[in-house]
């Protein structure tokens, strides 16, 4: 009689599947996994620390970098936070802002999701059609900040400047003819709003296209359907949030829950599903990208009315006006102090969170005064989505791996900060 | 909402008692702190009790204190002590609010604190965490590895002596024909000095 024995295989950190850098040391029995120990920190860049090293507003642009598939919502813990310290106020029209690119990129990452979580499981014409669409907010992002991913935009007291009243144009070139440029630039005519609100009006049916190549799907769900499943009470015992913990029947929302900026003005519903397994989740992401979408129209009618100030006036907090700067002693004085010390944050420490994409992506805060935090600890997300990566794997065949990780989320510009 | 936080507060401090070392409310924020000896069992009593209910554990930070409002510490042995703390994020969905945790590790040069992985589940990588980047001992936890650095590293690289650029740097050697560590070759520099100004600096 043959000796049996477990068989311990090493998937990735190179692996397609894994995201990114995620090194997977598999335990197998025959083909079903006995033990899942991730090793991470491959991506590890020790954005906390760097973070004690420079000034609060240096440090912003970090927070993009966090979870690169959602920008702009990374920047928002730490904007609250550091708002929070310094007790000011944003305008109406910068929180309105900020609301909708939280939702603009809540649904930029769930379409990097869905994409790539289809790709892993063998449906390669996903990724193709949801990149479609996330060029479209890439040039919205674009428009705004002028950077496609990494924006900055959002900044303590506000962001940086208020929407732009045109779109960049394609031109005519080698590889596009007139007839080609002009159908791109179809919806680019007006204001970055109208932009918006053409894709807003354009997205439902691209969500429906999805639904129609996946939702009923048999090999989709047959991939999915009860792979794994997490009861409501092992999901508050392992720290999920967000679409992890809504997908095990646990209806929990910040933007519901503990409201900011203006989510309690604004109108929209909680997916939540039932059986908490894989397909659960991507029901409720589904469903999150067309409240978002919901959300999105209903800022653009509130912006487009109400014209205002984005950013705070505190010149101690944000940059004077540069035509002020340039004939007034004291607007001067205080960018100069401004760019060269930076804020100073009265002591104190703060927990900021807000509904990421992913859950709830959390900045906690220590300052001692100085112009640079004394301690930042971001929350991130999908570590702890990872951790409970052996408990959802044991006992599932090697290649429901793949669709856990898909569904856990992660991107590792987030789990190993 | 500070309603509801000033009955949390009354909760705590008539079900903990003694043991609590300090309790604040500031900035719609409770914070709590407790002994380490004591830790434990208040977590539990933290789920546990009906007016408490914090079901979910949000977040463990590891923070060294040792240069805590100083710009001039060049001795670390003379700073702040007890230097670092495990501070936990609370949530309860049931009352829904939060609460902040904090427990001092009483020795600096070996820092224990119990581990709250059996009360929440979720701590376990909150914890090695908090033991890779700062040398906080969790006790009680049974699989405490290194999680974020690279496999081998020597130290704590968050702790406040550590410096940004670290001790080693890696790099392929082509005679070696493999990657090899050699001390840092780059100096350490600082663009912006950190400054903590007077209380009404620039407030004429």
């Amino acid at each position: 009689m043959a000796e049996i024995k477990n068989y311990t295989v090493n998937f990735g950190p190179q692996h397609p599947a894994t995201h990114g850098v995620l090194r997977l040391v598999l335990e197998l029995d025959g083909e079903v996994v006995v033990r899942a120990d991730p090793h991470i920190g491959l991506l590890h860049r020790a954005t906390e620390k760097l973070m004690e090293h420079r000034t609060w507003v240096q440090s912003l642009p970090y927070m993009d970098r966090m979870d690169y598939t959602s920008m702009f919502v990374n920047e928002h813990p730490f904007c609250l936070a550091v708002e929070r310290l310094l007790g000011i106020e944003v305008p109406i029209r910068g929180q309105y802002i900020r609301v909708m690119f939280d939702e603009i990129t809540r649904i930029f990452h769930h379409l990097f999701n869905l994409g790539t979580h289809a790709l892993d499981v063998g449906a390669m014409a996903m990724v193709l059609y949801t990149f479609r669409e996330r060029e479209d907010i890439c040039d919205m992002l674009e428009a705004v900040s002028g950077a496609r991913m990494h924006g900055a935009y959002y900044r303590p007291g506000g962001v940086y400047r208020d929407l732009p009243d045109s779109m960049a144009k394609y031109q005519v070139n080698r590889f596009k003819n007139e007839k080609t440029v002009k159908e791109l630039n179809k919806a680019r005519d007006g204001s970055l709003l109208d932009f918006i609100e053409a894709f807003t009006e354009r997205f439902p049916g691209y969500l429906d296209e999805y639904e129609t190549l996946l939702t009923g799907n048999r090999i989709w769900k047959q991939r999915l359907v009860g792979v794994g499943a997490v009861s409501p009470e092992r999901a508050l015992q392992l720290g999920f949030s967000g679409p992890m913990l809504r997908g095990s029947g646990i209806a929990w929302d910040l933007r519901k829950k503990q409201p900011y900026m203006v989510y309690d003005k604004l109108d929209f519903d909680v997916p939540v599903g039932t059986n908490g397994d894989c397909y659960d989740r991507y029901l409720v992401r589904m469903e999150e990208m067309r409240q978002s979408n919901h959300i999105i129209r209903q800022c653009i009618d509130w912006l487009r009315k109400n014209p205002g100030p984005v950013m705070t006036d505190n010149l101690k907090v944000a940059p004077p006006k540069r035509e002020k700067m340039k004939a007034n002693m004291e607007e001067l004085i205080h960018h100069f102090k401004l760019f060269s010390e930076g804020i100073h944050v009265p002591p104190g420490e703060v927990y900021a969170a807000v509904e990421h994409a992913k859950g709830e992506f959390g900045a906690y805060m220590i300052s001692d005064g100085a112009n640079k935090p004394y301690r930042v600890k971001l929350r991130s997300v999908a570590f702890q989505n990872l951790a409970a990566m052996d408990e959802m794997a044991r006992g599932h065949m090697i290649a429901d791996v793949v669709t856990i990780i898909g569904t856990m989320d992660i991107v590792f510009g987030e789990v190993d900060r | 909402m500070s309603v509801k936080l000033e009955r949390l507060c009354k909760n705590l401090s008539e079900i903990f008692r003694e043991r609590v070392q300090s309790l604040t409310l500031v900035g719609g924020e409770v914070t709590l702190e407790v002994a380490a000896a004591d830790y434990f069992e208040v977590a539990t009593t933290l789920r546990d009790h009906p007016d408490l209910r914090f079901e979910q554990l949000m977040d463990i930070c590891g923070v060294d204190y040792v240069a805590y409002g100083r710009t001039d510490l060049v001795d670390f042995t003379e700073g702040r002590s007890p230097r670092f703390a495990a501070v936990s994020h609370l949530l309860s969905l049931t009352h829904n609010w939060r609460l902040r945790l904090r427990v001092f590790a009483p020795d600096d040069s070996f820092p224990v604190v119990a581990s709250v992985t059996p009360i929440w589940n979720g701590a376990n990588w909150f914890e090695r965490e908090a033991f890779n980047l700062y040398g906080i001992m969790f006790e009680g936890h049974d699989d405490l590895r290194r999680i974020l650095t690279d496999y081998g590293f020597v130290g704590h690289p968050f702790r406040k002596d550590f410096p940004v650029t670290g001790y080693v740097e890696m790099r392929y050697d082509p005679e070696q024909k493999r990657v090899v560590y050699q001390p840092v070759t780059i100096e350490p520099r600082e663009v912006t000095p950190r400054i903590i100004r007077e209380e009404n600096y620039g407030r004429g």
